[in-house]
């Protein structure tokens, strides 16, 4: 049988630090990022032969190879979608890896999306694009609706009304974020819990989301460094074995307006990308231990639970209750803080924790298989990564 | 604008203390008993004394009244309100009392315009921070006195302009719809299927040569949002954006205009109205059929 699973591992993990302002160009984060995640490796620029990264970095592969030193690369890539692309940058790197086009691969992602260009905010070059893109923002941004967070908001009011979810429901997401941020030095939010209380209190940005529903808006770089097993069970840590690693996209897809479906209470495309991840693994959602689930707006994370399979749809809320999706719970979510707790990294940083639980240095550290996925309300991706 | 705003403060200041106004009655029991039954205030002192804190309400100009000509901060609101700074905030209130006030006692009071401040770039708007002294007389006794600020501002206008479409020849339909006042929902003349965003294509049976119905333009509320935050090109917050379902099946995206975000429900149906931005757009919305 043809299969990426068991061909490729992620042997090395390196960020800068997470801020609101990091005084340096995107550029400068990037290579940072990879520098570091070289060095966790045990590589050497002139190692690396391969870079991927997201459509929207404002680093290019040339630009990051030569500010590093890389004197040849014979493989380069890009992945579309925004968050979406998270995971996808690894499967094109294990791609690469398995297929002997490339050897050692690394996936980057920086930026100053804090002190630079915010996503939160409204954008007229997103609604103007002269792309197939640019038409589709012109059913929403000319309406009003032209931020992330209202997009979602649309979704979640939809799944209150059908499935009786609560902004409580959405905000114990938010404290189990918060509970694992606050023992993560490297995270924005470390030492700061949040009770629901605080959640409730916080003010409205989109009905009917809270502030504390919304991930922070971060400066920062991840990079993530992808080589064979065989070659990876030779460097300085034990690899994270890329168990499994899909892309989705799902049936009159759009970028987080996805509204003319026959409902709208799911995610098609993350079922799309779990569905190769169970096939791919052959893991079963009982036999993971830890969840990193994309969490730009914590509505979302309830429906990834549903579509991947760890629960039924619309009780996703029965699932996270009583502390279910935090340390200690039967399925502990974003260890690290998530994007709400640690920082927006466009979800690279969520793959580093991954890495992490499988090396065993996690500050909430639970052992055994780690999934993870990519942004949602947009096509997506996902991987299992193992020992 | 400014320095006409200036020139007014100046002579304002000038004129110093307004006349004495009289209260329109004198201190007295029965308010002093309503006044400290509505704060809880159980202090055996009152209302053989009065509470200091009373001392603005002595002189209230009470539901009818009209302040006086001389008032220098009617005057200055009246001088800044044409100016455009039509909104007012309290931002300072300063109290010094100088002894208890007892019943029987009768109070007058002053002011004069003490400085005007501006223009300052505030959250709230661009405005003035207009302070008046005024003082409280039994006889030619002071007995208290306050300082009190107000913020004059503009209230903000929306930043930018509507954000407008990306029109094309798979689109242009829609856009010639609404100038039209007209609801397009593409249909594919093949199967008949309609379909809202429109493509060039139909997905169900592959037509590549479609064309629209006009819908009647009645629909529910199939979702909904409250935006709040950040600002949106265009548009005073909050807005209402209603995802609707219309009678042809098809969902569409509108502004819900003239509701209380409060009395907003899924199911509410509702019927297209037309925002025309300029002579190039006209946006559809949306407004609850009562």
């Amino acid at each position: 049988m043809r299969t990426l699973s068991g061909a490729a591992a992620i042997a090395g993990i390196g960020a800068t630090e997470f801020s609101k302002q990091s005084g340096r160009t995107e550029l400068r984060l990037a290579v940072e990022a990879v520098r570091s995640a070289l060095a966790d490796a045990g590589l050497e620029p002139s190692d690396v032969d391969g870079l991927v990264t997201f459509t929207m970095d404002s680093n290019s592969e040339i630009a990051v190879a030569r500010e590093l030193g890389v004197p040849r690369l014979s493989f380069f890539s890009r992945i579309n979608f925004g968050g979406g692309a998270a995971c996808a940058t690894v499967q094109q790197a294990a791609m690469a890896v398995a297929t002997g086009v490339a050897d050692v691969v690394v996936c980057y992602r920086a930026f100053n999306e804090r002190s630079g260009h915010r996503f939160g905010r409204v954008s007229a070059a997103v609604a103007s694009a002269p792309t197939t893109n640019g038409i589709d923002a012109s059913w929403s941004y000319p309406m009003g609706l032209g931020t992330p967070a209202a997009d979602v908001a649309m979704f979640a009011r939809r799944y209150q009304h059908v499935y009786g979810a609560t902004s409580e429901d959405f905000g114990r997401v938010a404290v189990a974020d918060r509970r694992h941020a606050a023992v993560n030095p490297n995270a924005w939010f470390h030492g700061k819990p949040i009770t629901l209380a605080d959640h409730q209190a916080s003010r409205w940005v989109v009905e009917p989301l809270h502030l504390l529903d919304c991930c922070q808006e971060s400066d920062g770089g991840v990079a993530l460094v992808v080589t064979s097993v065989e070659r990876a069970r030779d460097l300085p840590h034990p690899p994270a074995v890329i168990a499994a690693a899909a892309q989705g996209s799902g049936s009159d897809q759009f970028v987080m307006t996805s509204y003319y479906r026959d409902d709208l209470l799911g995610l098609p495309e993350m079922r799309v990308v779990g569905d190769q991840l169970w096939a791919q693994s052959g893991l079963r959602p009982d036999d993971i231990s830890v969840a990193v689930l994309y969490d730009h707006f914590t509505p979302f994370v309830l429906v990834q639970l549903e579509e991947l399979g760890f629960c039924r749809p619309g009780e996703a809320r029965d699932f996270i209750a009583d502390g279910a999706i935090e340390i200690g719970g039967r399925l502990p979510v974003n260890t690290h803080g998530g994007q709400l707790g640690e920082a927006y990294i466009h979800g690279m940083n969520g793959i580093a924790e991954a890495v992490r639980q499988i090396r065993g240095t996690s500050y909430n550290q639970v052992d055994g298989p780690v999934l993870v996925t990519a942004g949602t309300g947009v096509p997506t991706s996902g991987l299992i990564v193992s020992r | 604008m400014n320095a006409a705003i200036e020139a007014e403060a100046a002579r304002l200041k000038e004129l110093g203390e307004s006349k004495p106004r009289l209260a329109r009655d004198p201190v007295n029991e029965p308010m002093i008993n309503n006044w400290t039954e509505a704060l809880g205030d159980r202090n055996p002192v009152y209302p053989e004394l009065a509470p200091p804190a009373m001392v603005q309400v002595w002189t209230m100009y009470g539901l009818n009244g009209v302040r006086d000509d001389d008032d220098p901060l009617g005057a200055m609101t009246k001088v800044l309100d044409d100016a455009g700074y039509t909104s007012v905030v309290a931002t300072n209130c300063e109290q010094t009392y100088h002894r208890y006030l007892r019943p029987g006692e009768q109070l007058a009071v002053t002011t004069r315009l003490s400085d005007v401040v501006g223009p300052k770039r505030t959250a709230l708007g661009e405005g003035w921070f207009v302070t008046t002294l005024s003082t409280w007389y039994v006889d030619d006794e002071p007995v208290a006195e306050m300082m009190f600020r107000v913020l004059k501002f503009k209230p903000p206008e929306p930043t930018g302009s509507v954000i407008r479409p990306l029109v094309n020849q798979d689109t242009e339909f829609f856009w010639a719809g609404t100038a039209a006042r007209e609801l397009r929902v593409q249909r594919c003349p093949d199967c008949q299927a309609l379909r809202h965003p429109p493509g060039p294509f139909c997905p169900r049976c592959g037509s590549g040569t479609p064309d629209y119905v006009v819908s009647c333009g009645r629909g529910e509320i199939f979702s909904y949002v409250v935006h709040h935050h950040p600002p949106v090109p265009g548009k005073r917050l909050p807005i209402v954006i209603a995802l609707v379902e219309l009678e042809e099946g098809v969902r569409m995206l509108g502004e819900l205009l003239d509701v209380s975000p409060d009395d907003v429900r899924i199911g509410q149906p509702v019927t297209v109205d037309w925002s025309r931005v300029d002579s190039d757009l006209t946006l559809p919305v949306w407004r609850a059929v009562p």
